[in-house]
């Protein structure tokens, strides 16, 4: 069951009536973001009920800002991080042997680097979301970051509280903002090498000793053991 | 009385060195460095302020953070999801269990079940129980901060209650690690109900105290009205959220205005604002907040349903493949989970919004131009967990 955000929507009504889910409220702001944006949108995504998903050029980034903030009237800056679509090169091949069994077990290292909703060309994606007070709707936005070169235009001149979500994104996936005044390390130490949150940097914890696994499963309460046992 | 020994000397001097919380600094010619922390003289974790002053005024402060840092958005790449609660729960250690219900919720939309009611009632209950324990301290917290001794013992007297309460439901009193996916790990225990209701009666007399004792109080008033006002859009634009923008006139509440299916809405209750947005608003919101809170609990014990308490999920969860966000309105403010899901045991990526983190990005502005004693007032004000901040 998916939960409402706003009592205008009709999902609960078009759920009853066994039809497709249908949010009008955020089909309403996708069609709002791809009217300003125009071209600069490659791809809307509404997941009715939960949340709308604006993927724009990468070039058309802090334009997209601009139109959320001074256009659309979205004034709450969320928050801005990136995703690493790379499969973990690790994969699982340290977890405990219970766990693999039920996992899908093998090289991760193969599989394709497949995006999430809105899709996505490149390993590295940035994602922001900016909040409207008077629609009470989130919007994620998201861009992606070419691989040769990961760089993308720095939000600061619009959203004034991007400067640590951006410091810790760059440290964290070494990927540049221009124009941010200065990039320097939140976290970190000054001289720490390596970006944590890629998927190719280790989990140095887990390649030293292997996890010891679910073993620890609870039985649910109310639960039978036979009927929850198959996932 | 006989001389100290080597070892003994040698402790005093390293206890003397770790008392020296605020170590001064003096550059040659433009001003002066003052270095705060790393610290927190009222132990919110180790936050360093580094502010350049010119004579009793603030040019410049910048906050260094990372002390805390735990990494757990790489952690929960690798635990599962049943595993991740016990993980987040120590973000904001004081408003533990708040911690947990976002990123269950999340789970539970990408999953599509529900909690039962009852599960959903008893969340909320604990939910507002950990916003009353996380303010009560704040309450007697930034009087102590601005030299009031007295409110802070108050406050650790009548949080102690509310921590019981939850000790007896959850069996910790601040790691409850109690939300499952699909409902709560047990019910309630036998007479909880009632000694909870006595509890509530016992914070709302607290409520009255630190207001006769803490706003109504010359000394407070003067040194906290005025000083830090954060214009609403400013608040806005930094992404504050909670107490801090409703101090500063923005009428706006995740528990109204995004309602994530649990009980809030069967309730009778208002949001506070304040059009001030300065230091003193801050306080003020939240005492009213932590006084609403224990009207929320009266009414949903009176209305708890029967029921169970867990919904059918599978033993071992796998979730599916999707992308979602699910965001709440903690004791600091909006606290939010994106969590990207590959159809895995793990999570694939989890960006942990936390409120503290955005709060506290405000503060290299806010700080510009004040006096020296006023960064406490501000500092204090904004209210930060440093857990929070680092995550």
């Amino acid at each position: 069951m998916i939960r409402l955000s706003s009592a205008d929507t009709t999902v609960e009504e078009a759920e009853a009536a066994g039809a497709p889910l249908v949010d009008t409220v955020r089909d309403a702001v996708a069609a709002a973001f791809v009217d300003a944006l125009d071209d600069a949108v490659i791809e809307s995504f509404v997941k009715p009920g939960c949340d709308v998903i604006i993927r724009v050029r990468t070039d058309a980034w802090l334009q997209a800002a601009d139109a959320a903030r001074n256009g659309l009237g979205y004034r709450f800056f969320d928050f801005l991080s990136a995703i690493d679509w790379m499969p973990s090169p690790f994969g699982r091949d340290m977890d405990a042997e219970q766990d693999t069994d039920s996992a899908d077990a093998g090289s991760a290292a193969a599989e394709p680097i497949v995006a999430g909703y809105g899709g996505g060309e490149t390993r590295f994606q940035v994602l922001a979301r900016v909040y409207s007070l008077y629609e009470h709707v989130g919007v994620t936005l998201k861009a992606d970051v070419p691989d040769d070169d990961p760089s993308i235009e720095s939000w600061i001149s619009v959203y004034g509280g991007v400067n640590w979500h951006e410091r810790e994104t760059h440290e964290m996936f070494g990927i540049d903002f221009e124009g941010h005044p200065g990039l320097r390390h939140l976290y970190l130490p000054g001289d720490f090498e390596g970006h944590p949150l890629r998927k190719d940097f280790p989990l140095v914890a887990r390649r030293v000793k292997p996890w010891p696994g679910i073993v620890d499963v609870e039985g649910m309460p109310g639960a039978d053991d036979d009927e929850g046992a198959d996932a | 009385m006989t001389a100290p020994s080597e070892p003994q000397q040698l402790a005093y001097i390293a206890g003397q060195a770790a008392d020296a919380r605020v170590n001064v600094d003096i550059e040659t010619g433009d001003g002066m460095i003052l270095n705060m922390g790393p610290q927190h003289p009222a132990t919110h974790g180790t936050l360093r302020i580094v502010a350049k002053l010119d004579g009793e005024q603030v040019v410049s402060a910048e906050p260094i953070m990372g002390y805390m840092h735990r990494g757990y958005e790489k952690l929960t790449e690798v635990r599962t999801y049943p595993q991740v609660t016990t993980l987040v729960n120590r973000i904001d250690w004081l408003g533990n269990f708040a911690n947990e219900v976002p990123f269950i919720l999340a789970a539970e939309q990408l999953m599509e079940v529900e909690a039962p009611p009852r599960a959903q009632y008893i969340r909320t209950i604990l939910f507002e129980m950990s916003r009353i324990a996380n303010l009560a301290l704040f309450l007697g917290d930034m009087a102590v901060q601005l030299g009031a001794t007295t409110p802070v013992f108050y406050a650790f007297r009548d949080r102690e209650h509310v921590l019981n309460q939850i000790e007896a439901v959850t069996g910790g009193r601040f790691h409850p690690n109690f939300d499952r996916i699909g409902g709560l790990k047990d019910d309630l225990p036998k007479g909880w109900i009632d000694d909870t209701k006595a509890v509530m009666g016992k914070l709302r007399t607290f409520c009255d105290e630190m207001e006769d004792l803490v706003v109504g109080n010359e000394i407070f008033q003067t040194r906290t009205r005025g000083i830090g006002i954060i214009p609403a859009d400013t608040g806005l634009e930094y992404g504050l959220s909670g107490a801090n923008i409703r101090a500063s006139g923005v009428d706006w509440d995740l528990r109204r205005d995004n309602p994530v299916g649990l009980a809030w809405d069967k309730v009778d209750w208002k949001v506070w604002t304040h059009p001030d947005g300065d230091s003193f608003a801050r306080y003020w919101v939240r005492l009213q907040e932590t006084r609403e809170a224990t009207y929320i609990v009266d009414q949903l014990l009176d209305s708890i349903p029967a029921g169970p308490i867990m919904a059918k999920v599978p033993r071992i969860i796998k979730v599916p493949e999707g992308e979602a966000y699910v965001a709440t309105e903690n004791p600091l403010g909006e606290m939010g989970y994106y969590v990207v899901s590959k159809g895995d045991l793990v999570p694939f990526r989890v960006k942990i919004r936390s409120a503290s983190f955005s709060n506290i990005s405000i503060a290299p502005w806010l700080l510009q131009g004040v006096y020296v004693p006023d960064i406490i007032t501000i500092l204090a004000s904004l209210y930060f967990i440093l857990g929070d901040i680092d995550r």
